[in-house]
């Protein structure tokens, strides 16, 4: 059996279609909250259970416990905030309520509004981000960009964001039934949002030598400029597993979701997403959802020891490159030498090799890859 | 800084005692936070006993026939 969801139970929070229809039908006459992206994927990553056991966005109480405990107040381990926030102008509704969220004009869920609190962000970015300095992105997004209000409640999910992928998405329960179809009773989950280099690949398949299975589920969402495209990378992908995975060890889905770069806390979300995919590991990097260099290295695999109970089981990485006196792709517990002969992957080199249309060694990238990268006349966002 | 919510339970002075000297040689900041720790790796063992995946017989052609059709199985 693969993992048990996080908190034991799968959530599914989808309206029924005649829900759907009614609710859809009297748009207008509900109170209307309009929601960003962020909040749009978190809404149905709710619905669909990717967040189990979260029905909702969060009441005063769990976001007290998932700040200073890193737990929800059922004591399940939780560490990233999932709220939704409102101005004051924004605030037309009272607790009890049914608010219709809308993104872009999309209706996409009802929330019975159970809790509307004030919160302090400097607590906030301080506890989930360790900083309050406003050049991180995650910090930057609570400071000036969120309302002063959260607003906390069960949701009911009606629609979604259109999704230009949905042949690469699975929801919760399907990845559960594949596995199940595949025989798997192990599977490793891997985060990425970029293309693959040949030091990816040694980790997801060093990974796999101890499990049945791979799942390879790069985040789609809002990307920095200079980063790929979401559907380069998912074809860079295709092709990687089509040429060099064998078609019953892996699986590639994507899951819609907007990096915080919270790094250490965020390396534990990432974690529990993919439990509740049916992961019964996950593989966590070097610097994994850091950014600049607000984290230490391995920060992001030493916050796992806080919680035994997780469910999930981490399996940490340090970095692979390639020596050129070993002839291999290694790391530096298995390679002897110096520095002078070890080239480092490095998605830097990558994107400008690509840019200025060079050959990329296949030690760093894979022909089939690079094919695809170059296939592209502008790859990037 | 924590949410500061904590209630008591008894424990065998024997045990809290050898406990107490396990810790000092770890990392743990008290005999409480060892209990803590411990205890949440026990009761989720026992919680990951208690689990039926949530589908049934119908649910799952559906979903098989979704796979199948975009080739996963």
């Amino acid at each position: 059996m693969v993992s048990r969801p996080h908190g034991g139970r799968l959530v599914v929070r989808v309206a029924s279609e005649n829900r759907r229809e009614r609710v859809l039908a009297s748009a207008a006459e509900y109170i209307q909250l309009k929601i960003g992206l962020r909040e749009a994927y978190d809404v149905e990553n709710i619905g669909y259970g990717v967040y189990s056991p979260l029905d909702g966005f969060m009441v005063s109480e769990d976001l007290e416990h998932v700040l200073l405990d890193m737990r929800l107040s059922s004591d399940i381990p939780w560490t990233i905030p999932i709220i939704v926030s409102v101005t004051q102008e924004e605030k037309t509704f009272d607790v009890g309520d049914e608010v219709l969220l809308v993104y872009d004009g999309h209706p996409l869920a009802v929330m019975q509004v159970e809790d509307i609190y004030s919160y302090d962000k400097k607590l906030y970015v301080e506890k989930v981000f360790k900083t309050s300095d406003p050049s991180h992105p995650g910090v930057y997004n609570v400071l000036r960009e969120m309302g002063e209000y959260l607003v906390g409640g069960r949701i009911e999910l009606v629609d979604t964001v259109p999704n230009p992928y949905s042949k690469y998405y699975l929801r919760p329960i399907e990845t559960r039934v594949l596995f199940r179809e595949r025989g798997w009773r192990t599977v490793v989950g891997f985060q990425t949002r970029n293309a693959p280099h040949m030091g990816h690949e040694y980790v997801q398949k060093t990974a796999l030598s101890f499990v049945d299975g791979i799942f390879i589920n790069p985040v789609i969402g809002r990307k920095k400029k200079g980063d790929f495209k979401d559907e380069v990378i998912l074809e860079a992908y295709t092709e990687l597993m089509r040429n060099y995975y064998p078609r019953d060890t892996a699986v590639l889905s994507i899951v819609r979701y907007e990096m915080r770069y919270a790094g250490p806390r965020e390396a534990i979300h990432h974690a529990i997403m993919r439990k509740n995919f049916g992961c019964t590991h996950f593989i966590v990097g070097r610097d994994h959802a850091g950014v600049g260099g607000f984290y230490g290295p391995y920060e992001a695999q030493e916050i796992f020891k806080e919680f035994p109970d997780l469910g999930v089981t981490p399996v940490f990485f340090r970095e692979f490159f390639y020596c050129r006196k070993c002839g291999g792709i290694v790391h530096e517990k298995i390679c002897p030498h110096g520095e002078e002969h070890r080239i480092r992957f490095s998605g830097t080199y990558v994107r400008n090799a690509i840019k200025k249309r060079e050959d990329i060694p296949p030690y760093i990238i894979r022909p089939e890859v690079a094919r695809v990268l170059l296939s592209h006349p502008d790859p990037f966002v | 800084m924590t949410t500061g919510k904590y209630t008591t339970v008894s424990i065998p002075k024997s045990l809290y005692n050898r406990i107490k000297k396990l810790v000092e040689e770890t990392g743990f900041k008290s005999v409480s936070d060892y209990v803590t720790y411990v205890l949440r790796e026990v009761v989720a063992m026992h919680e990951s006993e208690k689990y039926e995946e949530p589908f049934g017989e119908k649910d799952l052609e559906e979903i098989k026939k979704r796979l199948k059709a975009l080739g996963y199985i």
